[in-house]
């Protein structure tokens, strides 16, 4: 893989104070960018240095921090052979970011699974629906504060005595 | 050359449910509900290796319409469970249904917010199968179990439920 220790100044050459920090992980490099530049800032490192392929789009929620949601975007260069991540910070009061599909389409089941599994809201998304779960479920089940186990079943179940599930 | 030839002139009985159980026995149609990977298992099982047709249930109908035999293989999922009660639903009486492997037994593992935690909580089993996946042998083993149901008579639990 080539050396990509070179993106955090390119960015921060080109988006100042947007971009607020980075660093080394596992051979890769991670740079932090605050959430209202991360379309400008894909369209950037897609237009003028080859990241042609958004690998994959996902979440971290870290439940106590401020702000509590990571919202990660796995870039990759097929013709540089180049991967790199960019995250930018989400707080739980206003859980929305703009949607990545006007730079990447594959970002559109990726910002769905988010939706579904964290409830952050992608403004521009094209049909920001529920992807895994079914639509008469409540709530985000990866949010680290719903239950693990908190079922919702579709059809009455019969429970073994002293069962129960936790509503 | 038919089987009358062995008999000569003489005759045997028998009664007419136990003829009937006993043609039921040797050709079970099993539907296979596969949903994750003890499917890979099952399909095993009805290769030639292990060979289910020697057991008469070689016919594997993915239509529950023409099948009396409910395998249920793998992860059954909140969201699937009212597919798999209506699949069950479709199929004539008499039924019997085999839950193979941990997994449609109790949820296996996935003691989490998508899973059913076993299928005996949406439609009546007759036999569980134990292991993750079970061995062909095993679920081998539940086929004779369901054919030693039928010859006693017993009543599918679709029926007692
Ligand atoms: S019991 Fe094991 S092998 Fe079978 S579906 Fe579950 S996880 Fe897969």
């Amino acid at each position: 893989m080539t050396d990509t220790s070179a993106f955090p100044d390119l960015l921060k050459a080109r988006f100042g104070e947007a971009i607020e920090s980075s660093y080394v992980d596992a051979a890769c490099t991670f740079v932090v960018v605050r959430r209202d530049t991360i379309v400008p800032a894909g369209r950037f490192l897609r237009d003028e240095h080859g990241f042609d392929l958004l690998a994959d789009l996902t979440c971290i929620d870290w439940l106590e921090r401020v702000p509590r949601f990571d919202v990660v975007y796995n870039l990759y260069s097929i013709a540089n052979r180049t991967r790199l991540f960019i995250k930018a910070p989400v707080p739980v009061e206003d859980p929305a970011i703009d949607s990545m599909t006007p730079v990447w389409k594959s970002a559109n089941w990726f910002e769905r699974e988010v939706w579904d599994m964290y409830g952050l809201r992608f403004t521009g998304h094209p049909d920001l629906r529920r992807i895994l779960m079914y639509d008469e479920f409540q709530g985000h089940p990866l949010r680290k504060d719903y239950a693990i186990n908190e079922r919702q079943p579709l059809i009455p179940e019969n429970l073994p005595p002293g069962d129960r599930i936790p509503v | 050359m038919g089987i009358e030839n062995a008999f000569g002139d003489s005759f045997i009985s028998t009664r007419l449910n136990e003829a009937i159980n006993w043609a039921r026995k040797w050709s079970l149609y099993p539907m296979p509900f596969g949903t994750a990977c003890c499917a890979i298992e099952f399909m095993a099982t009805v290769g030639s290796h292990y060979d289910m047709a020697r057991f008469g249930a070689e016919v594997v109908r993915f239509s529950p319409r023409q099948s009396d035999l409910l395998i249920v293989a793998g992860t059954v999922s909140e969201k699937m469970a009212p597919v798999l009660k209506r699949i069950y639903d479709q199929m004539c009486e008499p039924k019997w249904v085999i839950s193979m492997g941990a997994c449609a037994s109790s949820g296996g593992f996935y003691d989490n917010y998508a899973t059913v935690q076993g299928i005996d909580r949406i439609i009546p089993v007759d036999v569980y199968v134990a292991g993750c996946p079970p061995r062909p042998e095993a679920v081998l083993t539940a086929l004779i179990k369901i054919q030693e149901k039928i010859d006693s008579k017993q009543a599918p639990a679709a029926q007692t439920a």
